[in-house]
């Protein structure tokens, strides 16, 4: 009885309008900003359970906007593959949504709120969509959002990293829309099922490709197109570093999943996977390098993420050659590096809150003094390192499982390489924290939920080990990766 | 699913959660962090008894999840895996006693136990893996959990000790983890098997093989200190005497070693292992270690360093035993596990007797030792000559096996060896009994505590003796049906031959 | 098809121009001007696409594309605008100083 109810409402709907009529009563209702954000973000979180709920019982499914088929209306499209990154989406924003209550001042929270359940719904329409000009919108919607948020500090830096990252989102929205308006030319739909059918090598196929992949390559910070990551992630207020380490770097390799998956595929050969593999793999060590060197926390941090976006594109290259194993280390490592870094953001936070800064040296025995954000930060790193048990383990296990399946040498050694440099950073910081230092510092209180939060995205990071062969059977529903690496 | 089938489960929980709720208990809560403790231990205890009975009467224990597809997570208690968890929650439940006696007082000690619990469990969860992706799990994180204690102290020197520790001990488990997801991409399955489960590809892919086996055997030889993956050992000794005691002495570099075991008898297979020509480098590595060990330990006037070298060059004594090939030395290799075990305890113990109640550190300054401290004195001198192989301790035992068994096996080399590291040892060992046995004591020591009773605290005094009594009685009545060796007897003929 | 090719020409030509400007001004008033004028450049490409077989209607379709994309374009160079003359206020100069200069 309830389950039909659940089964036939269209919560794919709700996912979108919920947070954007949030957005616009947190505005007109500043006095209950907070408690209608969180409470919105928690209710998505149900409705992603519902939607799992429609997903095992029925399969993949669309829902046409309006009643509207494509190619005049607009598609929500649910697999196995949009779930998993729904569902990710509304635990950080939960987990972002409960820190950020208590971490920005009044006057900051007035415009986070509205903007964060833009940015939300943004998210949501992404995941939800189904057709490349779709694609565009809600990447404009998700960049103009994060940029006014990562400005909310309005600090030099802050404002500085914000436009650096406003130029480039936009360039890369344009370089993507031109790639758009050629496939529309040439192929007269933008829906990607139609697309997919129709999809021939011509000139025209083949420059879209390059310029929506340039542009999609641009916003997900492949190394050498990753300068403007480390200055916007850093100078971000704490949960807003989470987010866009989390979410928004994956929503745009999300995309491009999907293209290369149902559309670019015929275009496919072997030199793409080098070229994914080489950009990828430099990625790794470079990113790693870099932040071993760094000396302030948020940086390193920072840093880590250009390597791990390095990993998903070495997944990327093995998935296309065509390793079917491949396709569940890239979810694998887009999950856990997801969960964990957004808890090494948000305990960065912390200590920036703890101290009033986040030089390394100078972390004066947080092991003892907040000792679960140390945990937090410890979890986390285990996963970003690649250790047993963790999410990282699963997909770095499956990405050196592909990599020999391929007698891949090269990314199998850079892989593990890659491992021992992040090691290298995690540790770095965990050491100085139980070290005293020389400088005398003052120290804030920090509000247990602030330590909490982080705490259990860590754990859910370290969680996703154990729940390998459950979560693969969602991921795989609707068969999201095609026939591509199906058979080995 | 009969209770048997949880026991494994419950041996590992049974140390793991105390740690996690020690770790949220406040300083001051010693009483209640003390009977945490103590019931962990006692019911670890009492299953593992349980399980002993049963494996000798033929039980089995094990209990699988899965973890990924055609890869389960498996704890399974056979004779050579209790072997082991029988070592460590004996040897935790005693060092526990004395960590309690040397941190009293001391800041986070509920972060120390914490952490020290959760390195029993990774112990004790790698003594039960019955195949090799479990045992890489506990293993890691046992590597893990070891870091905390080594930079316990939070100063500049243990941050770098720690730091040093971490850079062997990962680059070891990155090539274990390689060797590994070789293995099974080659075979599709990581159970461990009696006489080994590569027989199957060993056509097609002996030459993988060959590295696979470098590999495996250069991960885990990081943590059992082989010669040249030894150098993190020495440094970690500045860690609390307990950790020292404990952990590098026995859990952490057991776990190399045991590793190692695996490995060759269960992963490969000897006859496998040999006929690739794997175990004569192996033997030879494995010479070298202890030469090598022996002779810096000779230089060195820190005493836990001097034991430190010492541990290097005898845990390759267990790598020898079975490098060997054939069945005596086997024995004499896995029955050095304990023997080691209890001996070194033995001499970590005493070392931080020493330094605790009289600010003793180096070997220079304990002239006439034995007259304040007696009979920590009696129990340091049963483990150094143990260690050098004098009858009828333990240590002999083990060299009595090994070298019968490089004469059945027709490697005379080894009994020179052996004579060659027994004069080293002594030559190391000597020294400090005849220092502390027969020069006058100086006028004062460095920094002297008096307790109103004793030599030192009773709970630092008894367990060195009982782990002494261990040590002599293991070779007194190595014959015993209840002896360590009877044990190994059981093993060898049930799982290995 | 001839005009309109000229139309999709331009339209790539304006791409390009901004694209070259938006790379080599520092001044963030004209980067941000090089990024309008590259959405122009796309916006006519769209349309003039849009007729694809001559003597037929106009697809309506990219023509409502360019709607969004303007609407889009105008919250973007909005917000672009704010963040110019905060920096402009805080630093004494509309440009992008970059972090590892410091």
């Amino acid at each position: 009885m309830y389950l039909k109810l659940v089964l036939a409402t269209p919560w794919e709907v709700f996912l979108i309008l919920l947070p954007i009529l949030g957005g616009l009563f947190s505005f007109l209702l500043p006095k209950f900003n907070k408690a209608i954000g969180i409470s919105t973000l928690i209710l998505t979180l149900f409705f992603v359970v519902f939607i799992a709920l429609k997903l095992r019982t029925q399969g993949a499914f669309y829902h046409l906007v309006g009643g509207w088929d494509a190619p005049l209306g607009i598609n929500l499209y649910i697999d196995g593959l949009s779930l998993v990154m729904l569902g990710l989406t509304a635990l950080i924003g939960v987990g972002a949504s409960v820190y950020a209550g208590k971490y920005f001042t009044q006057t900051q929270s007035l415009w986070f709120w509205p903007i964060w359940l833009f940015l939300i719904a943004g998210i949501n329409a992404l995941f939800l969509s189904q057709d490349i000009f779709n694609f565009y919108v809600t990447l404009e919607l998700i960049g103009l959002a994060s940029a006014a948020l990562t400005a909310l500090s309005n600090t030099k830096e802050a404002l500085t990293g914000a436009m650096r990252y406003l130029l480039v989102t936009l360039l890369g929205s344009l370089a993507y829309l031109l790639g758009v308006a050629l496939l529309y030319h040439g192929f007269g739909s933008v829906d990607i099922a139609i697309l997919s059918n129709t999809i021939e090598s011509t000139p025209a196929a083949w420059a879209a490709m390059g310029l929506m992949s340039a542009g999609l390559l641009l916003k997900s910070a492949l190394f050498p197109l990753h300068f403007w990551l480390p200055p916007a992630h850093a100078s971000a207020p704490a949960p807003i570093s989470a987010v866009l380490s989390a979410l928004i770097i994956k929503a745009s390799i999300y995309i491009q999943l999907r293209l290369w998956i149902s559309l670019f595929f015929p275009l496919h050969n072997f030199y793409f996977e080098i070229f994914f593999a080489v950009l990828g793999s430099i990625a790794v060590l470079w990113g790693s390098v870099q932040a071993l060197v760094q000396t302030r926390l948020k940086l390193l941090i920072a840093y880590s993420t250009v390597a791990q976006v390095g990993y998903l594109f070495l997944a990327f290259s093995l998935a296309l050659g065509g390793v079917s194993v491949a396709w569940s280390a890239l979810i694998y490592l887009m999950l856990s590096h997801a969960l964990a870094k957004s808890a090494l953001f948000l305990v960065a936070g912390n200590l920036l809150h703890f101290h009033g800064h986040d030089r390394i040296i100078d972390l004066d025995r947080i092991a003892q003094r907040l000792p679960l954000s140390t945990a937090a930060f410890a979890l986390a790193g285990v996963s970003i390192i690649g250790l047993p048990l963790s999410g990282g383990f699963i997909g770095k296990w499956f990405l050196l499982e592909a990599s020999l399946a391929d007698n891949n040498w090269g990314i199998t050694a850079v892989v593990l390489l890659g491992g021992l440099l992040a090691a290298g950073y995690i540790f770095k910081v965990l050491g100085f924290t139980f070290t005293k230092t020389t400088r005398t510092q003052k120290a804030q209180n920090i509000p247990l939920s602030m330590e909490l939060v982080p705490l259990c995205l860590a754990i859910m990071a370290i969680l996703t080990g154990f729940f390998a062969t459950p979560l693969l059977s969602l991921i795989h529903i609707g068969n999201p990766f095609g026939n591509i690496g199906a058979a080995p | 699913m009969s209770f048997n089938t949880y026991i494994p489960l419950f041996v590992v929980l049974s140390s793991f959660l105390p740690a996690l709720i020690i770790f949220r208990l406040s300083e001051k809560q010693h009483t209640l962090r003390t009977l945490l403790n103590l019931s962990g231990i006692f019911i670890t205890l009492v299953l593992v008894i349980w399980m002993f009975v049963g494996v000798y009467y033929g039980e089995h224990y094990e209990i699988r999840f899965a973890l990924i597809q055609n890869l389960d997570i498996s704890l399974r208690a056979g004779p050579f895996a209790l072997f082991f968890t029988g070592l460590s929650s004996v040897l935790w439940f005693i060092t526990t006693i004395y960590a309690i006696g040397y941190l009293e007082g001391s800041a986070h000690s509920s972060r120390f136990f914490g952490f020290f619990n959760l390195c029993i469990t990774a112990t004790i969860g790698i003594a039960l893996s019955g195949n090799l992706i479990t045992f890489l799990l506990f293993y890691e994180i046992l590597t893990l959990s070891a870091y905390p204690l080594i930079i316990h102290r939070g100063t500049e020197e243990s941050r770098l000790a720690g730091s040093r520790y971490l850079l062997y001990t990962l680059i070891g488990g990155a090539l274990l983890l390689l060797g590994t997801v070789w293995l099974y991409t080659l075979t599709g399955t990581l159970e461990f098997t009696p006489k080994g489960f590569v027989q199957t590809i060993l056509q097609e892919h002996s030459s993988a093989l060959v590295i696979i086996f470098i590999l495996l055997i250069a991960g885990f030889g990081v943590k059992a200190a082989l010669f040249p993956l030894h150098g993190w050992l020495p440094q970690a000794m500045v860690a609390p005497a307990p950790v020292s005691a404990l952990l590098h002495a026995v859990a952490v570099v057991k776990a190399g070693a045991f590793g190692i075991v695996r490995v060759v008898y269960e992963v490969y297979g000897l006859e496998t292992a040999a006929f690739l020509g794997l175990t004569t480098p192996l033997a030879v590595i494995a010479s070298i270690t202890i030469i090598y060990g022996s002779l810096r330990a000779l230089f060195q006037d820190n005493l836990k360093r001097r034991l430190a070298f010492s541990t290097i060059s005898q845990v390759s004594y267990i790598i020898l035993g079975i490098a060997i090939v054939g069945p005596i030395a086997t024995t004499g290799g896995i029955i050095h596990l304990v023997h080691q075990g209890v001996m070194k305890i033995t001499l970590f113990f005493g070392a931080g007797n020493f330094a605790e109640t009289l600010g003793v550190y180096q070997v220079s300054q304990m002239n006439g030792i034995a007259k304040r401290m007696p009979w920590t004195m009696v129990s340091f001198t049963i483990g150094a000559l143990g260690m050098i192989g004098i009858p009828p301790i333990a240590g002999f035992i083990t060299k009595w096996y090994l070298g019968l068994g490089a004469l059945e096996s027709g490697q005379g080399w080894v009994i020179a060896v052996l004579a060659a590291s027994s004069l080293l040892n002594a030559g190391y060992f000597l020294p400090i009994l005849y220092r502390a046995w027969f020069l006058a004591p100086p006028k004062s020591w460095p920094d002297e505590h008096n307790f109103s009773k004793g030599e030192t605290k009773l709970s630092l005094l008894w367990p060195p003796l009982i782990t002494a009594f261990f040590a002599l009685s293991f070779g007194l009545f190595a014959a015993s049906p209840w002896s360590p060796l009877a044990w190994v007897h059981l093993i060898t003929q049930r799982e290995f031959f | 098809m001839s005009t309109l090719f000229f139309y999709a020409v331009a339209g790539i030509g304006l791409f390009c121009t901004g694209l070259y400007t938006l790379i080599v001004q520092a001044h963030l008033l004209r980067k941000l001007l090089a990024i309008n004028i590259m959405g122009s450049g796309v916006f006519l490409l769209l349309v003039s696409l849009s007729m694809r077989t001559a003597g037929t209607q106009p697809d309506p379709v990219p023509h409502a594309m360019v709607i969004t994309g303007i609407v889009v374009a105008i919250s973007a160079t909005a917000l672009a605008l704010v963040f110019m003359i905060k920096i402009a206020l805080k630093t004494g100069k509309a440009e992008l100083s970059s972090l590892e200069e410091k």
